[in-house]
């Protein structure tokens, strides 16, 4: 790239780096630099902002190069309130300086779509910014929606209370009879304030706000937030215990997926395989349970390994069971695949060019689905990962049926993975003591959710406590996509859109 | 008017929830479930019956009205409604225009209530209902004519006397095993084009998902969504009075037994409505929904089979 590629220091997942080893962008060099890599492919994983001495802001973008398995954290210093926005040039930006505005009270000058995110009051704020607001927060959801005006349009709002157990949001339809012309998204009912309690008091509390950050995906973020301890700390982690949590993983991967393809043909009324796979899901997730005893989990990760074992016997149970799951699994699935009806729904719904996903920083199965070959399993691979490589799944259609069958291919090289692993792992112990973590030091540490990239970004001060703890659940990036692949849709369509993308709310919200 | 003819219309009043629970307990079957009870239905009827309903504010009488209505026009219909030979209670030239249009009441009714609410969601269903209800009827009143033309020349004695036979009871008694072997191709014709109108009537899979959650791809079930206790009581029954009205036009003409005697003509008509309820169950369970914008093609080539099977029979 240009002259201030040798301005960066590009480091690799979960490694920790001085942040005086990392010299500060003026602005404009920081602006033209992340537009230029992003240009060039590579992605815009977390983009965000806190206080620093100086009263200044410091702007940070981390920046991902797949195809180097790098990451290149570049920030600059911010002494006045605004700066011009990268959005316009750069739409993966979109969400991210929202949030910075919402967050941070920095205004991204140029902005097409500045609206609240989240609607909470800024608590990430420049040290002379005085004491933060308090009082009571807008009321979620109140915002200019995207309004079209016609004889024939007509405008349908659904949620935030939905009829089915699900969590809440508020999407806004601009519709003319059938047909949509525009989607608006507007989350933040589930707002929790876990970033902000994650600067305020970390330490104990930590681990379970990782826990329920998005519930589905529990092993992912906790996971992404071991090694991000693990990598300040200096901790080994056993190699036994990289490979339950790469089981761990995968079973997760495993077990969403299967609920999502279930819930894909119950979506078009296709009950068979619905009805199974909502049985096997349970299957998977109490495969999940004989780990750790928690269903999704919660108590199995901790910083410097895993909080159980798993001796010989219970390994063969689990291994007799997955063969089970399969079996049974690849009976159901097969089913829809072999129904014409159900492909008729699928095919060509929903669909998101790949110069779209690419545009819009599209992760995981989603981007897979559009023929993106991203998996950080692959690009950055860390623990288990680095030893026994899982093949990355990719279909090029980007429609409803890309995006399940690209959830289905993942399940069966997670179970092959899972099996494999199983079959050899290594002795030793699983849980080594966990270091302090380093002052003044960054990492960025990147897992592979079955949702797609988590992102966890980690400054620590000078007492080791957290300066910043930014957290990117893969549904930050996706969203906006699930707003696209709805234009020029049938309406009646988006239950099925919707399902494909599966999104996290509280994981966007934190 | 005979005895058995006046007790039929009151054994569907009992009978039809009956049928529901039929297509219930196949399409679990088929998904390995446990599955809710046969009488399911019955159960939810008496526990809405103890409830009280909720009405909004900005609705109006004919939010109230939309329920008794439909059910007022069900149960008319059913005393023009033949079982196969068993006639009914009322029949008199051109009853299946009233038959037909009673259900056009009946919809007409649940799409007004809809649209009194002001729900944009509610507009959506009552929006597609009637796109929808605009092309099965069609379906149903050319295929009834080509089932009356087919079975002009075997009009049982009783009914021979009929002024023309475009009773329902006329046209239903005619349709004996001499109609089907002369004109068997047609009937079947016939036959399909009623089935392909039961399922869409009474919003089943390939056309609507009576299970769904999901608002915006509902057609009939978003349109009663702000109807609670005994309102809603009174439409899942009219729903199922429904499925027996059309199931029975179905059963009649695909059971041709006609022996004269009303009881056994009834029962047979009877095993044909729950063979009917199994298929139903069968079909539900093996296909998906149809995209919303492919549902009119596959109502029109309904239309299409029925009047296909006219110009057949005008033919010969």
């Amino acid at each position: 790239m240009s002259h201030l590629a040798s301005k960066v220091l590009p480091i690799s997942n979960s490694q920790k780096v001085d942040l005086s080893h990392i010299a500060g962008m003026t602005l404009d060099d920081f602006l033209d630099y992340t537009l230029e890599a992003t240009e060039h492919g590579v992605r815009l994983s977390a983009f965000f902002a806190h206080p620093v001495e100086g009263n200044l802001m410091r702007l940070w973008a981390i920046l991902v190069y797949d195809h180097q398995s790098l990451v290149l954290p570049v920030y600059t210093d911010l002494a006045q309130d605004s700066y011009p926005s990268l959005t316009p040039y750069c739409p993966q930006a979109h969400w991210f300086e929202r949030e910075i505005l919402e967050q941070c009270g920095i205004k991204p000058e140029g902005h097409p779509w500045l609206k609240p995110i989240r609607f909470h009051r800024p608590f990430c704020r420049r040290s002379n910014a005085g004491p933060d607001d308090e009082s009571a927060p807008p009321q979620v959801g109140s915002t200019d929606f995207f309004h079209m005006e016609g004889e024939e349009i007509h405008e349908v709002a659904v949620g935030p209370v939905h009829a089915g157990i699900i969590e809440p949001g508020h999407f806004r339809f601009q519709c003319h009879g059938e047909n949509v012309f525009h989607l608006e998204i507007s989350l933040g009912y589930q707002y929790r304030g876990i970033e902000r309690a994650l600067t305020a008091e970390p330490g104990r509390r930590a681990i379970h706000y990782m826990e329920t950050a998005a519930g589905d995906t529990t092993i992912g973020h906790t996971l992404a937030y071991c090694q991000a301890m693990e990598s300040l700390g200096g901790t080994q982690v056993p190699p036994r215990a990289q490979a339950l949590r790469g089981i761990a993983l995968e079973l997760e991967r495993i077990a969403n997926h299967t609920g999502d393809l279930g819930a894909l043909a119950g979506d078009v009324g296709y009950l068979p395989t619905l009805s199974y796979c909502g049985r096997i899901r349970g299957d998977v997730l109490n495969m999940t349970a004989m780990l750790c005893g928690n269903r999704f989990g919660r108590g199995f990760l901790r910083p410097g390994g895993t909080a159980y074992d798993v001796e010989p016997e219970r390994r063969d149970t689990l291994l007799k069971r997955l063969d089970a799951v399969e079996r049974d699994l690849a009976v159901a699935v097969n089913l829809m695949w072999k129904a014409p009806s159900v492909l008729a729904r699928f095919e060509g719904t929903g669909t998101v060019e790949r110069k779209v996903c690419d545009a819009i920083g599209l992760v995981g199965p989603a981007a897979r689905a559009s023929g993106a070959n991203r998996d950080i399993r692959k690009d950055m691979p860390l623990g288990i990962f680095q030893f026994a490589q899982v093949p990355v799944s990719t279909w090029d259609s980007g429609d409803v049926f890309a995006r399940g069958y690209v959830r289905w291919l993942e399940i069966q090289q997670s179970i092959s993975f899972i099996r494999e692993q199983l079959e050899s792992l290594p002795g030793g112990s699983v849980l080594s003591t966990p270091g302090n973590p380093a002052p003044h030091h960054l990492t960025i540490s990147l897992v592979e959710g079955w949702r797609g990239e988590i992102c966890h970004v980690a400054i620590s001060d000078a007492g080791g406590n957290f300066t910043r703890y930014k957290i990117i659940d893969p549904s930050f990036h996706n969203w906006f996509g699930l707003a696209y692949a709805l234009r020029d849709q049938q309406i009646s369509d988006f239950p099925l859109c919707n399902k494909s993308f599966n999104l996290s709310y509280c994981g966007h919200d934190l | 008017m005979n005895t058995p003819s006046l007790i039929l219309p009151f054994l569907a009043l009992i009978l039809s929830p009956l049928l529901v629970g039929i297509v219930n307990r196949t399409k679990a079957f088929f998904a390995g479930r446990t599955g809710q009870p046969l009488f399911q239905l019955y159960f939810d009827l008496a526990k809405l019956l103890r409830k009280g309903a909720v009405y909004s504010k900005t609705t109006s009488w004919i939010f109230r009205a939309g329920p008794v209505v439909q059910l007022a026009a069900a149960i008319t219909a059913l005393f023009v409604l033949p079982w196969g030979g068993a006639s009914a209670p009322f029949h008199f030239n051109g009853d299946l225009i009233l038959l037909a249009y009673l259900m056009g009441l009946m919809r007409f009714f649940t799409v007004l209530a809809a649209l009194d609410t002001g729900s944009a969601f509610e507009g959506m269903g009552a929006s597609r209902e009637v796109q929808f209800s605009a092309l099965a009827e069609p379906a149903l009143l050319v295929g009834l004519a080509a089932a009356a033309h087919a079975g002009h020349d075997h009009i049982a004695p009783p009914l021979g006397n009929f002024q023309g036979a475009l009773s329902l009871s006329g046209i239903y008694s005619s349709l004996s095993m001499d109609a089907w072997l002369s004109s068997g191709p047609a009937l079947l014709m016939v036959a399909g084009a009623l089935f392909v109108v039961f399922l869409a009537e009474n919003s089943r899979i390939p056309f609507d998902d009576p299970n769904t959650h999901l608002e915006l791809t509902m057609i009939h079930e978003v349109m009663i969504l702000d109807h609670g206790g005994p309102d809603l009581a009174m439409i899942l029954y009219g729903a199922s009075l429904k499925m027996w009205l059309l199931g029975s036009l179905t059963a009649g003409l695909i059971v041709p037994v006609r022996t004269g005697n009303a009881w056994l003509d009834a029962s047979a008509v009877f095993a044909g409505l729950c063979f009917l309820a199994l298929l139903t169950g069968v079909v539900e369970s093996t296909m998906a929904r149809l995209r919303l914008l492919r549902v009119p093609q596959l109502l029109v080539s309904a239309g299409f089979l029925s009047t296909l099977a006219l110009i057949l029979l005008l033919w010969r």
